[in-house]
């Protein structure tokens, strides 16, 4: 599908996405809660396809949380960037779709270990990289580490 | 938690051992809990973080110029379609290319970086399967494939020779002959590579039918390069989404059906003789012209998101800049074809016996520090 047929589809199965076409790929923003069907309709519907997250990440705005999912169908050969914006920054949580690709199950344990968000009903929500009990969220914006040298 | 831990018998009889982080064949600072019955592999979960540098945040205080060589530390086998593929996004944000001749270079060492990293792999495979010979044959030609990273780039590992624009300097008078003279070197040994381990039947043995990934696991566990395509996955980005020029150039993407150890290990075979053919055609017909197109002192992007991915020795690598429009990078995330390769290991090693372990890791064909980053 071509970048403006997604932009119909999309729009007529969630009237409340908003869409960003300044970059390379077509981006979707959607509230954190409507993420997750969403996902599984994209996966699923064989108009979409699409079965290959080939990035998931995080970006921290200060004032809220970005996670963003770089979906590709490997057969259809179109590109979508799913956006979901999380408000709470102090307990910021989503739902996992690590049921739909598996390779989430890592990306968002990174995830969780460098921003802190927990994804809910994950199968094994523990950090990736970092002790257990490491102070912080590395990759957020107000971390603050002691031991950096500024150059 | 055991993270450090010992070997614990459970009450149902289940062994839990430790595999690394000290391990020979986990080539870098691997640590994997295994879950045993008997012999066979249960569940296989890896212990990440042992030489986590946190890469992504460094280059958030790095300035555009800089980031891209702390990412030669990354996959360092990879270190110069690292490079290029940094080098590539800030272009892409730029708005520029890089000039033709830079262009035909950046090709060269890319392919000349990923026939080194299979040797390098190939003589470890042999290595870890209790083979000692193919070490040397395999260290014979990446050598000299070496001496010419150095003479060029002036470093033989982590090189930092791509810049934004084109590469940091020209190629070195004896580039051109001594590429030519090592080409001929690897194309007249390559049999030697299939007749000391391809055939031998106590390597067919540890990997035919061993550590299967099918077409449908592999991609929805995200895995790319040799790995995904020995499950019949077609993912070359160099051939999906062409960049530097590789829309230009002849050759074939590797592709195999049988999913196991053996499928994985003939097709990284055969992607040294593509390779070859691919600097072979460009050897002779670098432009001439400038090697780096003019940018500013200070690189600064505009305000928005850019991604590039290029395909290193061991899958797609993706670089995904957002940028608020300063010197240095918002944030960067680095998709690295190792840490989802990695992810499939638990799935790939379940049901096989724990001395296959070895042979599913050395043909996924890890390193650390990608994952770890």
């Amino acid at each position: 599908m071509s970048k403006e047929e997604l932009k119909a589809s999309l729009t007529a199965l969630l009237p409340t996405a908003t869409f960003d076409e300044t970059g390379e790929f077509l981006n979707v923003i959607v509230a954190s809660g409507d993420m997750l069907p969403l996902m599984q309709t994209l996966r699923t519907n064989k108009e979409f396809d699409f079965n290959y997250l080939f990035c998931l990440t995080c970006i921290d705005w200060k004032d809220h949380l970005m996670m963003v999912y770089h979906l590709m169908s490997k057969e259809l050969k179109h590109i979508l960037v799913v956006k979901a914006k999380i408000a709470d920054t102090v307990n910021p949580e989503i739902e996992t779709v690590s049921g739909i690709w598996k390779t989430a199950i890592f990306h968002e344990r990174e995830v969780y270990d460098l921003f802190g968000v927990k994804f809910l009903n994950h199968p094994d929500m523990r950090r990736l990289f970092l002790d257990e009990d490491w102070p912080g969220w590395p990759l957020r914006k107000n971390y603050v580490d002691e031991n950096m040298i500024e150059i | 938690m055991n993270l450090m831990g010992e070997n614990i018998v459970t009450e149902d009889g289940e062994f839990i051992i430790n595999m690394g982080p000290q391990h020979p064949s986990t080539h870098g600072v691997l640590h994997l809990k295994i879950w045993l019955d008997g012999e066979t592999i249960k569940r296989v979960q890896p212990h990440l973080g042992y030489i986590h540098r946190s890469i992504e945040k460094m280059s958030e205080n790095l300035s555009y110029r800089n980031f891209i060589f702390a990412t030669s530390r990354m996959d360092y086998l990879s270190a110069h379609i690292n490079n290029e593929a940094c080098a590539l996004c800030v272009e892409k944000g730029l708005q520029i290319e890089a000039t033709p001749r830079a262009q035909a270079i950046r090709i060269l060492m890319g392919e000349l970086t990923r026939l080194s990293s299979h040797q390098l792999w190939w003589g470890c495979t042999g290595l870890d399967l209790g083979a000692v010979t193919p070490f040397f044959y395999a260290f014979r030609e990446r050598e000299a494939i070496m001496e010419i990273m150095e003479e060029t780039c002036g470093a033989r590992l982590t090189q930092n020779y791509m810049v934004p624009g084109g590469v940091m300097y020209d190629i070195h008078p004896n580039f051109q002959k001594r590429v030519k003279d090592v080409m001929k070197q690897v194309k007249d040994n390559l049999h030697e590579y299939y007749d000391i381990l391809t055939g031998n039947v106590i390597f067919e043995n540890r990997t035919k039918g061993v550590g299967y990934l099918s077409a449908e696991d592999a991609i929805s566990y995200g895995c790319s390069g040799p790995t995904a395509r020995a499950s019949g996955v077609s993912c070359d980005i160099r051939k999906w989404f062409p960049y530097d020029g590789y829309e230009k150039v002849q050759f074939e993407e590797i592709l195999d059906t049988g999913g196991d150890c053996y499928a994985r290990y003939m097709v990284r075979m055969r992607e040294m003789s593509q390779s070859v053919s691919i600097i072979e055609q460009l050897i002779d017909n670098i432009p001439e012209g400038d090697f780096q197109a003019k940018t500013k002192n200070v690189i600064k992007l505009p305000k928005g998101e850019f991604y590039q991915r290029v395909e290193t020795a061991r899958g797609e690598l993706g670089v995904y800049i957002v940028s608020d429009g300063a010197a240095s990078p918002y944030r960067i995330k680095y998709r690295s074809p190792n840490f989802s390769n990695l992810s499939a290991l638990d799935h790939m090693a379940r049901g096989s016996k724990i001395g296959d372990l070895v042979a599913i890791m050395a043909t996924i064909d890890l390193v650390i520090p990608d994952i770890d980053r």
